[in-house]
């Protein structure tokens, strides 16, 4: 027992510690959230309270609207670049690789970065439409970064030229492991190229589909660096999003109860996406046991 | 014909921003203010990276970036190896050794990579400050070599299933010990998987921004939260060349392990979803 002692410290301190500190934090932060605390935090119960002040606030309602637009549009137009991408990439085109790293590079760089790079271009007075501007057309407006109503699209915009690479390449991998037999059934058949994608290499695609959306959704949720970098919630409160007032409440107001209170909001927003995907994956992976 | 314009099309649009920060890095400052962030550089304005790197002034301390750069440094590659090793051995204990309890610790364990950070920031502020760690990069370590132990055991363990149980098996009856087995067998087969985890943890670690700018303040922030702070100053009296020189340079680790790594880099990122 003694002699074994190094093993099975190396087994379990790191995972425990992992496991512990995941529900341990987890509990802790439900726990706060119930609380009174302010500046530090304290013991009491002020029941849903927080939660009730922060699902109030304009702050959070702003944020959940906007997530609700950014998530849809992003994910949707996200796939749909990616499905492109992917279905152009598969054309046994000369250069995959180069334009595979090219759509894929934005991935390896912080989004700080990327989101730097974006508020420049997007900024009208020295950006894309100052560009346009001195090439003489100077009724040219792109100035979505400073609209209250179409800023929100600026992170859209930057969010999908940084992840579609991703979609792409999942959906590159689901399209080269279609069965090759499937196909050329279908061209016996005399199916077109364009009947051939929809009929039948598209629909052996969906369970990636579905892994990307998820994916996706859950970078969405979350997202902050990004809109940091990029409009820092501006204009205004214009482009708040829920991991931003999380940030907002517990360290620029030393809210500490009702930050944790949006915490825990978000992650049962985030639950209300990965459940359903849980249980599918669980029931996908009964019917077909063996696959 | 049509396919390769579209493609080159698509291809050049994605390039616009990394082509627009170079070109800018090389432009002097009164240029940008004269024109646009867009343009090409009419003299080549170098000094922009000598600045950048050691003596733009940042809250009237005047150091660059430099330190900064280091202090991501002094982070992501402590963090990257601890992550990976602890998370090498927990895969190979969980996947080949098994023990009572494994599949639950793999499985709360594995959680973390859904759990949104904002959930865990108030109880490592507490930590931290309880510890004494708060501001300090050991902190940094210590939270990113613990929340990276979610990926890196996740993958390791994904790639060791793989092995035959048989050989572990024939190796324990010859009298071979867990650190045995894991240093004569398991460590000669994992370069590939390794190199996977590895390129993840460091290009996650070295991009994260949350953490180090509310866990660190002044000269302890990493290179993530000091662009943010650039950010804000350039707001106020504009150094664009320079602070284009600043991105480049922060976003040049990360983009050169994509360069010569981006076969594995692009593993990584579907490992995790391809479960």
């Amino acid at each position: 027992m003694v002699r074994r002692l190094p093993e099975y410290l190396t087994i379990w301190v790191p995972l425990l510690l992992s496991a512990a500190h995941l529900v341990s934090f987890s509990l802790w932060t439900i726990w706060i959230s119930f609380t009174p605390s302010t500046l530090v935090p304290v013991s009491g119960w002020v029941g849903l309270r927080n939660y009730t002040s922060v699902l109030a606030s304009r702050n959070w309602q702003i944020a959940f609207d906007n997530l609700l637009l950014f998530g849809s549009a992003f994910v949707l137009l996200s796939l749909v670049t990616g499905l492109t991408l992917a279905i152009l990439l598969d054309q046994r085109i000369r250069g995959e690789n180069v334009l595979r790293s090219i759509f894929l590079y934005p991935l390896a760089v912080s989004f700080v970065v990327t989101g730097t790079v974006w508020s420049w271009l997007l900024n009208p007075g020295i950006g894309i439409q100052k560009l346009v501007h001195d090439f003489g057309w100077t009724s040219f407006r792109f100035d979505w970064l400073i609209d209250r109503d179409m800023a929100i699209w600026t992170i859209v915009i930057a969010a999908i030229w940084q992840s579609s690479g991703f979609a792409m390449a999942l959906f590159l991998a689901g399209l080269r492991s279609v069965d090759a037999d499937l196909i050329k059934a279908a061209q016996i058949d005399g199916a077109g190229p364009v009947r051939m994608y929809r009929r039948v290499i598209l629909p052996t695609l969906w369970p990636i589909t579905i892994t990307v959306i998820v994916i996706q959704l859950q970078f969405a949720i979350s997202t902050f660096d990004l809109v940091r970098a990029l409009t820092n919630g501006g204009p205004g409160i214009a482009t708040q999003l829920p991991a931003l007032v999380v940030y907002d409440l517990m360290f620029q107001r030393n809210l500490l109860g009702r930050g944790a209170a949006a915490a825990v909001l978000m992650l049962l927003i985030l639950l209300s996406v990965l459940l359903p995907y849980a249980a599918w994956q669980y029931l996908q992976q009964r019917r077909a046991p063996h696959a | 014909m049509l396919i390769y314009l579209v493609v080159s099309l698509i291809a050049a649009a994605w390039l616009v921003p990394l082509i627009v920060v170079v070109l800018n890095s090389l432009r002097s400052n009164e240029e940008i203010v004269q024109t646009s962030m867009i343009g090409w550089p009419r003299q080549w304005a170098f000094g922009n990276y000598l600045t950048a790197w050691s003596d733009f002034c940042l809250a009237q301390t005047c150091v660059g970036i430099r330190p900064y750069m280091l202090n991501s440094a002094l982070v992501t590659i402590p963090a990257t190896i601890f992550s990976t090793l602890l998370g090498a051995v927990a895969g190979y204990a969980v996947s080949l050794w098994r023990f009572r309890g494994d599949n639950w610790i793999y499985g709360i364990v594995t959680l973390g990579i859904f759990l949104p950070q904002q959930m865990r920031l108030l109880p490592w502020t507490i930590v931290l400050r309880d510890t004494g760690l708060m501001n300090t990069l050991t902190g940094l370590v210590l939270i990113h070599t613990i929340q990276g132990l979610s990926f890196t055991v996740l993958f390791c363990r994904n790639y060791y299933v793989a092995i035959p149980q048989e050989l572990i098996r024939a190796a324990r009856i010859d009298g071979a010990g867990f650190f045995r087995i894991f240093w004569r067998i398991i460590l000669p087969l994992s370069p590939p998987i390794l190199v996977v985890t590895v390129i993840w943890q460091f290009t996650h670690i070295w991009n994260e921004f949350l953490y180090g700018v509310t866990f660190t303040t002044g000269q302890q922030q990493p290179v993530t939260a000091a662009l943010i702070a650039l950010s804000a100053a350039v707001a106020d009296i504009p150094h664009h060349g320079v602070q284009s020189a600043a991105v480049m340079i922060a976003a040049l680790p990360t983009l050169l392990i994509y360069l010569i790594g981006g076969k594995y880099f692009v593993r990584g990122l579907t490992a995790g979803a391809v479960k």
